[in-house]
């Protein structure tokens, strides 16, 4: 199982607690966690199913490569981080 | 007539309320978040804000209990691409349209004989319609997928998209609508075919040979007399037009003076030959003429505007009013609006004279009264 963390800031929208998720690739591993918590989703995925474009992801630190199709493989002990981007935040300026 | 209006801001809504002596805020929700659309829905007393949390994306929430509390409801989402699809790149940008949700631009709600239909404009060109409220949404595919749809231009945003949606108080099925940049459109039959109207419209921001195209105007606010629903407003990017014919046909009004451009515009809901804009310089000016923030108001149908500026700052301001900024109460005596720099201001004698509520909220994106 791959630990799936999220940012800090998006904790204040929707609860995103870390936990275990299974899968052999990114979009595995975040179906399953979104699967128990699926409002979530769209705060991190756009209706199309690829990363927002002011959102990064990495996988034992290393930055996530296919940002549309989550086709990232991810090992059984991985450590998946969310983060929103430093970008993207000028709606909040 | 309205004793409350709901200010969306890029830092949070505000109520703003009459009180004995003057109007006041009163409440705040989403402090710091970025509230980019409000709408209360005279049927239900349901209010909608939209979101755009930027990294998170668009959000909607609803409060039933006056604005107290907010639940998340569901955001228009556009469908998967069918399969094999591919999207035409625009001429101008080179990229095609992103099947993707990139701002709430419209909210507005069905008519007294259809509870629970919200239509709601999007960037990029969606319309969609919620049959509950918000709880759901669809896009409507008869427009989306219009072959003309595809030439929409993208207007000073990215993306082109639909920002006003006028819902005939005579059939709820007959919905015209506000393109920027694609013109204007109407549906009789609850959107199941759409026209493209914008005859007399002029896009000087074309060759001549292609200026009066309907699918080039740039329309920043298009609005609708209630009591009188064949008469239309629009402030365009390049004037002021009005439509005596249902927005079947448009004239334009000339020798507006400070100047004829701006975003909003409201319309008298029972005298159609009284409207109100917010003038600024130009388009490539984006600030009150002068400095002195005033607002135009004709009451003869454009054949002539007063300027009224008692109780609005006539020097040094530099404000901004965005397309949903200014809005008129039910009994169209009372009037709202507020700016980029965080001013809003209300009249109580159609637009003779203005007090203001605040000048130190975040920048305004709309102004909408309470409405019975």
């Amino acid at each position: 199982m791959a630990t799936v963390r999220f940012t800090q800031n998006i904790q204040r929208h929707v609860a995103c607690p870390t936990r275990d998720a299974s899968g052999s690739t990114l979009r595995a591993v975040l179906d399953d966690y979104f699967r128990e918590n699926e409002k979530a989703r769209g705060y991190v995925l756009d209706e199309q199913g690829r990363v927002r474009q002011h959102m990064v992801i990495f996988i034992d630190g290393e930055l996530v490569r296919d940002r549309d199709g989550l086709s990232d493989p991810v090992a059984p002990n991985s450590m998946i981080d969310v983060i929103q981007a430093l970008s993207g935040g000028s709606t909040s300026q | 007539m309205s004793n409350r209006c709901y200010v969306a801001t890029r830092k949070g809504l505000f109520t703003i309320d009459r009180g004995a002596s003057k109007w006041s805020v009163s409440h705040a929700a989403f402090v710091g978040d970025n509230v980019t659309l409000v709408m209360h829905d005279p049927r239900s007393g349901d209010l909608l804000a939209a979101l755009n949390h930027g990294h998170f994306g668009i959000k909607l929430h609803r409060s039933r209990d006056g604005g107290e509390t907010w639940p998340e409801i569901a955001v228009p989402a556009y469908p998967p691409m069918p399969e094999g699809y591919v999207p035409k790149p625009h001429p101008f940008t080179g990229k095609a349209i992103d099947w993707a949700l990139k701002l709430i631009w419209g909210l507005a709600p069905g008519g007294p004989d259809e509870p629970g239909v919200v239509w709601c404009g999007t960037m990029p060109g969606g319309l969609f319609k919620s049959n509950d409220s918000g709880d759901s949404w669809e896009l409507n595919r008869p427009l989306w997928d219009h072959p003309k749809r595809d030439d929409w231009g993208p207007n000073g945003a990215e993306h082109p998209g639909i920002h006003s949606i006028c819902v005939d108080p005579r059939d709820s099925r007959h919905v015209s609508i506000g393109v920027s940049t694609g013109g204007v459109w109407i549906t009789r039959d609850g959107g199941k075919s759409w026209v493209q109207t914008g005859g007399g419209m002029r896009a000087d921001y074309f060759p001549p040979e292609q200026m009066h195209d309907p699918n080039v105007q740039d329309v920043h606010c298009l609005v609708q007399c209630r009591d009188n629903p064949e008469m239309f407003w629009v402030q365009h990017h390049n004037g002021i037009f009005r439509s005596t014919d249902g927005a079947a046909s448009w004239t334009e009004i000339t020798g507006v003076k400070p100047s004829v451009f701006g975003f909003p515009v409201a319309v008298h809901p029972k005298n159609p030959n009284i409207a109100w804009f917010v003038p600024s310089t130009k388009d490539e000016k984006r600030c009150p003429t002068d400095g002195r923030v005033v607002v135009n108001r004709t009451s003869d149908g454009g054949k002539s505007f007063e300027t009224l500026r008692r109780g609005l700052p006539q020097e040094w301001a530099y404000d901004l009013v965005y397309r949903h900024g200014l809005d008129v109460d039910e009994s169209g005596d009372r009037l709202a609006f507020g700016s980029t720099t965080g001013s809003v201001w209300i009249s109580e004698d159609g637009g003779d004279s203005w007090q203001g509520v605040s000048s130190n909220l975040p920048p305004v994106y709309a102004v909408r009264f309470a409405k019975d």
